[in-house]
């Protein structure tokens, strides 16, 4: 049934943040805990002005680290409890050691992760260093690309998480000031859609006095492996119900984002740039430019890093002749993880699309229309034969 | 798209106003808008930065703002410190907050050739209305009568959206008396 999302939704100029934080609101988690960083603040401040309103019934934790805000929300987790928390940078990586407590228990956590750069050098602007070096955590990761879409996922992220086949926890990625610090108009929808689309959490993962159980357990040699394949069975069904959950959401709301990945603007094009986040929407914009003076460019969005949409990419190439892949991340001693990730998914017996790795945006530096111009330039260089190293510093002020 | 920047020194709500045409544009205009700080941390005093988008279809660029059809200036001590005068179009619109004159302003470099330039002492009429030197909503007028960025029943609404009475009231008297003060001199 399609509802009319003009009627049923309101639309307000929100902050990434703040739409995030309503995202949260309507999918009412009944605990929240988290320790304040910039640049997701403004998230956890709404959120914890929301909830001393009494918006709905929810324990907020204001916890005294970001560890002990993961241990809060898998303690309530571990009750039956749909949990939230939020963090950024440092905070993630101070969170790293109870990540893999959660996920390796299965809890259906949702953590909004505002996407900063990793000291040292410190720096409270934009990257994906902090969440990327999370690659390995347990977590589904998402990227988004706009205020709205960070609200969208958070509901998604619900639904996906609590998935019986899935019950892994996610983490939504917004770009840190990007978008977190960026007022969109946003369109916010109602509670009963949003209760229609997620139901309240049942889950037999949790304790109980009827049913008693160990969770969180140590296992040896004998176990260990047969648990981690369970993981990886559950990322397996994750790419399914990703779909799924997206196909169902567009019915809802109105609104599609493309389940793990999206292309645009990709058919017949011969050079494709592969990105993260929220420069995806200004290399639509350059896509939308160049198309007009008749390059064949096209844009694919990866809006899931796990699991990674590597079928995808193994099936992708046609007419695509060179594909570029934007990092805002490095792994010193090789190249952009994105860009690793997609070499491994191309590569197969006769694959003959042409690749380049471009770095750009570190620490909050700004990936201009230009940049993105020139990436595309780059491309068709490639294709043409001519010269192009394969690892490429975008934006970068000296070598 | 129109790209508007805005001037201000930490405190003085560059980004309030940035965020109130963002919001009169958006919710109120009907039309799409984007409006964000100059990102990181912030000091009290300190020269920020405030940017508004405005198109009629979505924004979804995300790379900051270069060229603007608008920049207002709600300090002007600013322009000895930043070059307020980058990425100015040709034909864009130079809003200055200033007890000077606009020929005493043309004397100064690059200010000669703008062709839409306003000069308005906007903390004359803060202090009179407002009782404090806060020029955020004044500036905002002014913007809407130099530069037609929003409409000022829009600028109204935002500004009784995001302020609470008896605030929101006096800002609106104040950022009329500018938009009046501007739209007069034009004509």
């Amino acid at each position: 049934m399609l509802r009319n999302e003009e009627t049923r939704s309101s639309r307000q100029f929100l902050s990434g943040n703040e739409a995030a934080a309503e995202g949260v609101r309507l999918c009412r988690p009944q605990v929240i805990a988290a320790y304040p960083i910039t640049p997701q603040t403004t998230l956890t401040e709404k959120l914890s002005q929301v909830v001393a309103d009494g918006a709905f019934p929810c324990k907020y934790l204001l916890v005294e680290s970001e560890h002990s805000a993961m241990a809060g929300v898998m303690g309530a987790a571990m009750m039956g409890s749909r949990v939230f928390t939020a963090t950024s940078s440092q905070g993630l990586l101070y969170m790293c050691e109870m990540l893999s407590y959660a996920s390796g228990s299965r809890f259906p956590i949702v953590l909004a992760n505002a996407n900063r750069g990793t000291a040292t050098p410190w720096s409270i602007f934009g990257d994906h260093r902090d969440s990327v070096a999370m690659r390995d955590s347990g977590w589904i990761q998402f990227y988004v690309e706009s205020g709205q879409e960070a609200l969208d996922t958070i509901i998604q992220a619900y639904r996906i998480a609590e998935h019986p086949e899935v019950s892994t926890p996610v983490m939504v990625n917004i770009d840190g000031f990007t978008l977190t610090h960026t007022y969109d108009p946003v369109s916010v929808p109602d509670q009963e859609t949003v209760d229609a689309f997620l139901p309240p959490l049942k889950t037999t993962n949790r304790l109980s006095l009827e049913n008693p159980k160990n969770l969180c357990f140590n296992i040896g040699p004998d176990f260990h492996m047969e648990s981690r394949y369970q993981e990886q069975k559950a990322f397996r069904s994750a790419e399914k119900v990703i779909a799924q959950a997206d196909g169902e959401f567009t019915a809802l709301f109105g609104r599609q984002h493309h389940g793990m990945v999206e292309r645009y603007r990709c058919e017949d094009a011969e050079y494709v740039l592969a990105v993260m986040g929220s420069v995806a929407g200004t290399t639509r914009v350059v896509v939308d430019k160049l198309r007009a003076e008749g390059k064949k460019v096209g844009l694919i969005k990866v809006r899931c890093l796990r699991p990674f949409p590597s079928a995808f990419f193994a099936a992708s190439g046609g007419s695509c002749k060179a594909l570029g892949v934007l990092d805002r991340n490095i792994s010193f001693g090789y190249e952009g993880a994105l860009y690793t990730e997609t070499k491994a998914a191309l590569y197969r017996p006769g694959a003959t699309v042409r690749t380049l790795g471009f770095i750009a945006g570190l620490g909050g530096r700004d990936i201009s229309k230009a940049d993105l111009e020139l990436m595309y330039e780059k491309l068709e260089n490639l294709a043409a034969g001519k010269p192009e190293e394969e690892h490429q510093y975008i934006g970068l002020r000296w070598s | 798209m129109k790209e508007i920047r805005w001037h201000g020194r930490g405190g003085n709500g560059a980004f309030t106003a940035a965020r109130l045409l963002g919001l009169a544009a958006s919710i109120y205009g009907g039309r799409h808008a984007q409006a964000f700080p100059s990102f990181g941390p912030e000091r009290r005093g300190a020269p920020v930065l405030g940017f508004t988008r405005i198109d009629d279809s979505v924004i979804v660029d995300h790379s900051q703002v270069a060229d603007c059809d608008c920049v207002v200036v709600l300090d002007d001590t600013l322009i000895d410190v930043v070059d307020v005068l980058r990425g100015l179009k040709a034909d864009g619109a130079m809003v200055v907050n200033s007890g000077k004159t606009e020929s005493e302003f043309r004397k100064r470099p690059g200010f000669a050739g703008i062709k839409n330039l306003v000069i308005l002492d906007g903390t004359g009429i803060a202090l009179d209305i407002l009782g404090a030197p806060i020029v955020n909503t004044v500036m905002l007028g002014a913007a809407a009568a130099a530069a037609g960025v929003v409409d000022i029943a829009d600028a109204e609404k935002a500004v009784e959206a995001l302020m609470p009475e008896p605030l929101a009231e006096k800002n609106k008297q104040a950022m009329r008396v500018a938009y009046d003060k501007v739209r007069a001199v034009r004509e």
